[in-house]
């Protein structure tokens, strides 16, 4: 197909307390169904939609975590994190949620859909894109 | 609002027919949202409406159809894992129609 656009949806938000998170994520699923090369960023407080273990109970909210793990099934397994965001809030990869994807090339091999990328090779995956969205 | 009726029990449902409080399903709702459309739900319906039910309690999201197709033929094997079979089962489009007799809201990005 020629008409593929790279789009790269940025999160940039904590979880909670504001709808961005959850809206970004609704976007992306919707826009999945129409097999666009999707990858998403999480920078700054995005990072922590990602983490593990939420539990929003106390604030009324839905824990919409669980969704992430969906991604690899919507075909979406381009998930970039950089790494002085989680530095600066003292996580590590292993805080995040171990999100996978499958290989229908390699008899469905597992693989891992979260890379982590410093700023400034982030700055050349946005620059790789035709459309950047950011939540 | 509207309700439908459930063994004498008034059930609410949104405009389109979606159960209002997704908590309160069950096999029995099910049952009676599924008479509304003049659908008569046999264990292959069953079978799709219980593995919606399952995914939606894993990932929290009913799946779009492509994925659901996809799960379903990974998990009851390939005779069923394609749109020919889930169409036939449910006509007015298998996520959509599989969604409401589970109790389930719509799909994210069906329109």
């Amino acid at each position: 197909m020629s008409d593929v656009k790279k789009f790269l949806y940025v999160n940039r938000k904590q979880p909670y307390g504001t709808i961005y998170a959850l809206e970004s994520l609704e976007v992306v699923l919707i826009g999945a169904a129409f097999e666009q090369d999707v990858s998403l960023a999480f920078v700054d407080d995005g990072v922590y939609q990602l983490t593990k273990g939420q539990d929003p109970s106390g604030i009324g909210m839905k824990n919409f975590s669980p969704t992430y793990t969906a991604l690899g099934d919507y075909d979406i397994n381009k998930i970039y994190v950089e790494k002085e965001s989680l530095e600066a809030r003292g996580l590590t990869i292993d805080d995040l949620q171990h999100l996978t994807w499958e290989d229908e090339d390699e008899d469905w091999a597992e693989k891992d859909s979260i890379r982590v990328v410093s700023a400034s090779e982030m700055a050349e995956i946005m620059d790789q894109q035709d459309i950047v969205l950011s939540f | 609002m509207s309700t439908i009726d459930v063994n004498g029990t008034a059930v609410e449902v949104d405009e389109e027919g979606y159960l209002v409080d997704l908590g309160s399903w069950t096999p029995e709702i099910g049952t009676a949202l599924a008479k509304g459309d003049d659908c008569e739900l046999t264990d292959n319906h069953w079978e799709v409406i219980n593995f919606l039910r399952e995914y939606y309690e894993e990932y929290q999201i009913a799946p779009a159809v492509r994925v659901l197709t996809k799960a379903i033929g990974k998990k009851l094997g390939k005779d069923k894992g394609n749109s020919k079979y889930l169409y036939e089962l449910f006509p007015y489009g298998p996520a959509k129609q599989a969604c409401k007799y589970a109790g389930l809201p719509k799909p994210t990005g069906c329109v």
